[in-house]
């Protein structure tokens, strides 16, 4: 967007700065960027060398992480979808009407994005738990949540699922009224404009919102570890795998940690090649 | 002179890093089992050595072993078990042959105070559906736990397929004896298996685990080479086997070192 704004002469640099700074290229900036940046990549580019290309394999092939990988593609796709389907009421509620309280509702969805995972699981646990307010109703029905998968998949869409619905939101708010007027004129049902009007139009920040939500469930830790525990091919999902692994095979660790820089990394580029088509 | 920012967060980052040199403070890395005997000693031994101040990083051995092989700064090293005191001595973290054992501790198997699942005797844990929190393998008390089911599993009272059965019920492998813990006293486990003094002054039900299959766990305790406290490493350490030392660890229901025969 900012790219748009310089081409149309919009958006250029005050000009009453005194004319030594006023020049000053890009070349100190980039200077005085290299220890954050140097900071950030040493450490992820180290874990690359930590193992062999073979060795890395062979730790990926092995029982316990190949279940870990399984077990963390599921659920964070399993979380992604409830996330989708159960978000996006949301995120159109809050996006596109002004109402009281909306500051409110849009604290509370922001939240976990600040709150410390922990907290998250161990809210959960005295919640969904067997003595939780809505966990001992639901163990009557004979529904145990902590320690399954579902438990999981609570942990995941806890944490994660506000990148989806803040991003889905702004999304929405940024069509046009004019558009969705137009559409209910000629007839759209609330449905087709939603499949033909909103959706379309909102596609990128859905999108984006979507993989930032996915790579974020794919990492959590701190409450799956409290809400589902940790068991080899039930619940350890790739992060615990790592914590574990970590204490007692530092090879095994390594190379899913590696695994998870590679995936969240493609889907941190993935991201930006859906941008690019929207910014031509 | 002027504080130019880059500077004063170089200072900021060195108060992060590091105590200053005067500041008399030794580093006590201990098993996570080992909470509340050590923090009533840390109160005794603070009180006998004026301005010095015991710093405790309370972990699953496995996890603390690995920091410091991994370099952590500490002075002394307390493990549950051999393997991981061993381990430190292999990652050059605890010179070889300077460890000495300071308790022993048993195993038992702990209840919420509601009793869910209604387990009366050991062998109700075979029993399906039971939710068993256990530790994870490299923890040491779960190492224990397999090694009592195994010795269990020998007696003809619980048969051979008590072991498997047992582990079949485990929902969750912790990551230290406070996890296993919690997770019983919020009720969400039926059972979990401890040591006999994680079980003091808590709220829980016990089921006392019979002495022929019960394994002797034992602490052991060493410095660590390169700490920045040799002198009070050492101090704390013959405090910790000290007759005062062994009193205080007895009084939270270790079994002092000189107790059960090696």
């Amino acid at each position: 967007m900012a790219e748009n704004l310089h081409q149309t002469g919009r958006w250029q640099r005050p000009s009453r700065l005194p004319s030594r700074w006023r020049e000053s290229g890009p070349v100190w900036w980039a200077v005085f960027s290299m220890p954050v940046l140097l900071f950030l990549a040493i450490p992820v580019l180290l874990l690359f060398f930590e193992v062999r290309p073979a060795d890395l394999w062979m730790q990926l092939g092995s029982e316990q992480t190949r279940q870990a990988v399984v077990i963390s593609m599921k659920t964070s796709l399993i979380s992604l979808a409830i996330i989708l389907l159960l978000g996006t009421p949301l995120a159109y509620l809050t996006g596109r009407f002004q109402f009281r309280g909306r500051a409110v509702l849009e604290t509370l969805i922001d939240l976990p994005t600040v709150l410390p995972p922990s907290v998250a699981g161990l809210a959960l646990l005295l919640a969904f738990g067997r003595r939780g307010l809505l966990g001992a109703p639901l163990n009557d029905l004979g529904l145990q949540i902590a320690f399954t998968q579902a438990a999981v998949v609570g942990a995941q869409v806890f944490v994660a699922g506000s990148l989806y619905i803040r991003s889905a939101a702004i999304g929405f708010a940024l069509i046009d009224p004019e558009i969705l007027e137009a559409s209910q004129l000629d007839g759209a049902s609330t449905l087709q404009q939603l499949r033909h009007v909103v959706l379309p139009l909102s596609r990128y920040a859905l999108l984006s919102g979507a993989v930032m939500s996915w790579s974020r469930a794919l990492g959590e830790f701190g409450a799956t570890i409290l809400f589902a525990g940790n068991l080899p091919g039930r619940t350890q999902t790739m992060p615990l795998a790592i914590y574990l692994g970590f204490e007692s095979s530092l090879e095994s660790a390594v190379a899913l940690s590696i695994l998870l820089v590679l995936l969240s990394s493609l889907a941190l580029l993935g991201v930006r090649w859906l941008s690019r088509g929207r910014m031509d | 002179m002027r504080w130019s920012p880059a500077l004063l967060l170089l200072l900021a980052l060195a108060a992060c890093a590091g105590s200053s040199p005067d500041s008399r403070e030794v580093t006590v890395f201990a098993a996570a089992s080992l909470r509340e005997p050590f923090t009533a000693l840390a109160e005794t031994f603070e009180a006998q050595h004026p301005g010095v101040r015991v710093t405790f990083n309370f972990a699953g051995s496995q996890a603390l072993a690995q920091q410091l092989n991994a370099g952590a700064a500490a002075d002394v090293f307390a493990s549950a078990d051999a393997r991981q005191m061993d381990w430190a001595v292999e990652g050059g973290s605890v010179a070889d042959g300077s460890a000495a054992v300071i308790a022993h501790n048993r195993l038992v198997v702990i209840l919420p105070p509601e009793n869910p699942a209604g387990i009366q005797r050991l062998a109700d844990l075979a029993r399906p559906g039971v939710r068993v929190v256990v530790g994870a393998e490299d923890v040491p008390a779960g190492a224990y736990a397999r090694q009592w089911l195994d010795q269990a599993a020998q007696d003809p009272a619980h048969g051979e397929a008590f072991r498997d059965q047992v582990l079949a019920n485990v929902v969750s492998l912790e990551e230290s004896v406070a996890a296993i813990r919690t997770k019983v006293l919020l009720g969400e486990a039926d059972a979990g298996v401890v040591y006999a003094s994680d079980t003091a002054g808590q709220d829980l039900l016990t089921i006392e685990i019979p002495a022929g299959q019960n394994v002797q766990a034992s602490y052991y305790i060493a410095p660590v080479l390169a700490g920045p406290q040799p002198d009070l490493a050492r101090a704390f350490i013959d405090f910790v086997l000290s007759a005062e030392g062994q009193r205080i660890l007895a009084e939270s229901g270790l079994i002092p070192a000189g107790e059960t025969g090696e």
